[in-house]
Formats: structure tokens, C-alpha cells, sequence
């Protein structure tokens, strides 16, 4: 039984070949629109999501499947008391594969492990995010044609963000790649990040908070929201919600094919000026996301 | 004081001077139906003092925990009376229902009846992470 679970199950082979068919479902939609006809997906949302679950059930969709589930705790039997194991097991018996989100961080491992069909981690609190991560080195892939030799700015909260950790340690596994890491200073990388991933792979990295003097060094430039629901206390979201917001003037001395990324949703961080710029890759992003849940969806299910 | 050698069983020798019934709970040896002495404040000639456990019985245990509790402790096999091996534990590679883990993030917070399972991801700096949430384990 294969699962997603953290982007570090997948070897760099397996996340190339989730790639490619990515792209070729992108080029050929009519050859995948009937792969998963009779298939049924379990989005299991045990918090607010808009993107991710509709991504998914989109993906599943164009692949001729269908889609069951639920979107918060409150419509669930979470709210009775029932564990994720035994809802994993009951959904085992409708449907063929399961995504899950989930708060609490481990909580797509423990599904996992109880699982008889295949599982996917669709976000477990700030732990991990793999199709996220999928998702950005798609759209590296295929807006910068690469996934090695790279520079990439990386600005924002890179405490808590999940998406963040993930990215640098998926990009830490290609050849010549550097960061540029630029939060305030309550938002910094965390250590065990710098020493298990960064300086245990020798990646090139700086720590900084000015983000313009560092943009015309920038392939990528990867924005990321400061999570209110990562905080604890809320005086602290407050102070640092609006330490850095991408606008044009921050960008005029980019380089002219600058990837500019981001997870979504945005609040204030990118000015919707930047919208219009063809560097712009944010919107793109989302729908290279679709794509490749639909590459994994076929590679988890073992469909050909 | 007089404890006799034992003939089958362990000596767990070089235990930290008041460690004794830490392990001994760890290792659940109050629910076996065995003869166990605790030695504690032993004379020790490289430490000044320390415990010792010694366990009359051939017993199937698992003494790896000795390994994550103190890599100093030397375990004694013995075998018809004769000690037929000696060894340091190792750090194991992984630690269940030993140590609980602290992030009020993780799934284990709210589901109880999961195993808590930690795992040595570095061996050399002694890392344990929990298997759930990958947060780092205070050792």
C-alpha cells in the first residue's frame, strides 16, 4: 500500500516521474479524463481549506472519478469523539483513495497506519504539506525549466510555515541550489532545519530581513502569509502580519524572469499590483497543483 | 551486606549512583516473578559509586532502553555462573511508550491511546524525534 505522507517519502526519480506525467497530463486531458471512472475520493477536512480540497476533488474529478467527504470537524464524527484510525477504516469501505487534513501534526501518520487504501497528507497543522510541495517543483519545473542551479529568496514566516520547511528540504536534494531565507527575526528558519537540511546537504544559504537588497540576486522569490492559527498568542500576529509586502517598487530591480511564488491564500503580502506582472506565477501555481494531485492520484492508485 | 552471584541471568553493572529504580521500573521488573537486587551506592573504582541490578533468572527482556537511559551502564549475560557476555547497550533505534512527546501540536495530544513512539534520527548527537510530529525529543 502506498501513501503521501511527507515529500521525503518520494526519491527524486519518483518526484520527476509525478512530474512528467503531470506535464503530459497537461499537453494530452482528453487521454486521463477517464482513468479513475468508477474511483471514488475521500477528502477528509478536519479544518477550513478552500484550495486544497477543492484542488483535489478537481483532480479527482478530471480523471473521471467521484468525490465524497467532509470539509470541518464539526460534520464529522470527529465531533463525537471517534479517532482518526477508526474514521480512516470506515472510509476505507467507500472509498478507494483518502485525503486528509488535519490540525494536529502526525495526524496523516496515524491515518496511514490504518489505512487499507492509499493516503494522502493534504496538510497535517505546520507539519507537513507534500502536495504543496509537489505542486511548487512542478511550477519550478515548469516556469523556470529546472530544478537545479537556482537561487531562491524565500520571505516571510519561516518559522511556522509549513509549506516553507517542506520546499527546502525538497529543493535541498538538487545540484547548485541556494537560499536566500528573509523573515523578521521572530519568524527565522528553524535551527534544526539549518543543521539537519541545509548544512547537513552543504546548501549555500543567508539569513536576512531586508528583502530588496537581495531581489536582483533572485530566481525565485517564494512569499508566504504569516498564519494567524500558527500563533498562539495574537498580539505577536498582529506585530508581524505586515513586515514585508511585495509591490512594484519592490521589484524593479528583479530580474526580468524572476519566478514569484506563493502558496496561497494570500492576505496582504503580494499588493495586488503585482497581479498583472508577467512574474507573477501564484495563480499559475494553483493550477499546476491540480495537475500533479492528478499524477499522484493515478500513481497511488496504481492506474496506468 | 551480602548478595549472593547469581547463576543465570543479568548484572546490570555501572548504573549512575541512585539511577537503580529508575530502571528498574522502566524495565518493569516489580511485575515479574523473579529474584532482583538493587545494589545502590556501590563502591565503584572509576566512579566513586554507583548502582548495580542483578536479575537471577534467564530472562527474554529487551535491555535496549539501558541504552537510551545511560550508555555507561555495562550489561553482564551470565550463563551457568560464568559472565558470557559484556556489553554497552546501544542507543535504540526506536522507543515506545518510554517518553512522551510535549508538542501540544501533535496528534498524540489528543489521541491517547496512540503508542508513543520515538525514533533516533541522529545517533551521534543522540536525536530521538517523535514518529508522529517529528518534534525533536528532550533526551
Amino acid at each position: 500500500m502506498k501513501h503521501l505522507i511527507d515529500i521525503k517519502d518520494l526519491t527524486i526519480e519518483e518526484i520527476q516521474n509525478l512530474i512528467d506525467v503531470a506535464k503530459d497530463i497537461m499537453q494530452n486531458k482528453e487521454k486521463y479524463s477517464k482513468k479513475c471512472d468508477g474511483k471514488k475520493l475521500a477528502t477528509l477536512f478536519y479544518e477550513p481549506s478552500t484550495r486544497t480540497r477543492l484542488s483535489f476533488e478537481a483532480a479527482m474529478m478530471e480523471l473521471g472519478g467521484n468525490v465524497l467527504g467532509f470539509s470541518s470537524a464539526n460534520s464529522s464524527s470527529a465531533a463525537k469523539g471517534e479517532s482518526i484510525a477508526d474514521t480512516v477504516r470506515v472510509v476505507g469501505c467507500y472509498a478507494d483513495i483518502i485525503a486528509i487534513r488535519h490540525p494536529k501534526e502526525g495526524a496523516a501518520l496515524v491515518a496511514a497506519m490504518k489505512s487499507e487504501v492509499p493516503v494522502i497528507n493534504a496538510g497535517d497543522g505546520g507539519h507537513s504539506h507534500p502536495t504543496q510541495t509537489l505542486t511548487d517543483l512542478l511550477t519550478i519545473q515548469c516556469e523556470k525549466g529546472r530544478l537545479s542551479n537556482l537561487t531562491i529568496g524565500i520571505c516571510g514566516d519561516l518559522k511556522f510555515g509549513r509549506t516553507v520547511h517542506s520546499l527546502i528540504t525538497a529543493m535541498s536534494r538538487y545540484q547548485n541550489i541556494k537560499f536566500v531565507l528573509i523573515s523578521p527575526k521572530e519568524l527565522k528558519i528553524p535551527d534544526y532545519i539549518k543543521k539537519e537540511v541545509l548544512e547537513k546537504n552543504h546548501i549555500e544559504y543567508l539569513e536576512t530581513d531586508n528583502l530588496e537588497e537581495k531581489m536582483p540576486y533572485l530566481d525565485i522569490l517564494y512569499m508566504t502569509r504569516v498564519q494567524k492559527e500558527r500563533f498562539f498568542n495574537e498580539d505577536d500576529y498582529i506585530r508581524l502580519k505586515d513586515y514585508y509586502i511585495l509591490n512594484k517598487e519592490k521589484l524593479k530591480n528583479a530580474k526580468k524572469d524572476l519566478c514569484i511564488m506563493h502558496p496561497l491564500p494570500r492576505v496582504n503580502e503580494i499588493s495586488t499590483e503585482v497581479d498583472e506582472d508577467k512574474r507573477a506565477c501564484y495563480f499559475k501555481q494553483v493550477r499546476y497543483g491540480k495537475y500533479i494531485r492528478m499524477a499522484l492520484i493515478l500513481n497511488l492508485l496504481e492506474v496506468e | 551486606m551480602n548478595i549472593d552471584s547469581i547463576e543465570n541471568g543479568y548484572v546490570i553493572d555501572h548504573i549512575k549512583p541512585g539511577k537503580s529504580f529508575e530502571i528498574y521500573n522502566y524495565l518493569d521488573l516489580g511485575k515479574l516473578d523473579v529474584s532482583v537486587a538493587i545494589i545502590k551506592n556501590a563502591r565503584s573504582s572509576k566512579t566513586g559509586k554507583k548502582d548495580i541490578i542483578k536479575i537471577n533468572e534467564k530472562l527474554d527482556i529487551n535491555l535496549d532502553i539501558l541504552g537510551y537511559l545511560d550508555s555507561d551502564i555495562t550489561i553482564n549475560k551470565i550463563v551457568n555462573g560464568k559472565i558470557v557476555k559484556k556489553y554497552h547497550p546501544e542507543l535504540p533505534k526506536r522507543l515506545v511508550n518510554i517518553i512522551k512527546c510535549k508538542n501540544p501540536r501533535c496528534i498524540t495530544s489528543i489521541e491517547q491511546e496512540l503508542p508513543q513512539i520515538c525514533e533516533l534520527t541522529d545517533k551521534e548527537n543522540r536525536i530521538y524525534r517523535c514518529k508522529y510530529c517529528e518534534e525533536k525529543i528532550d533526551v
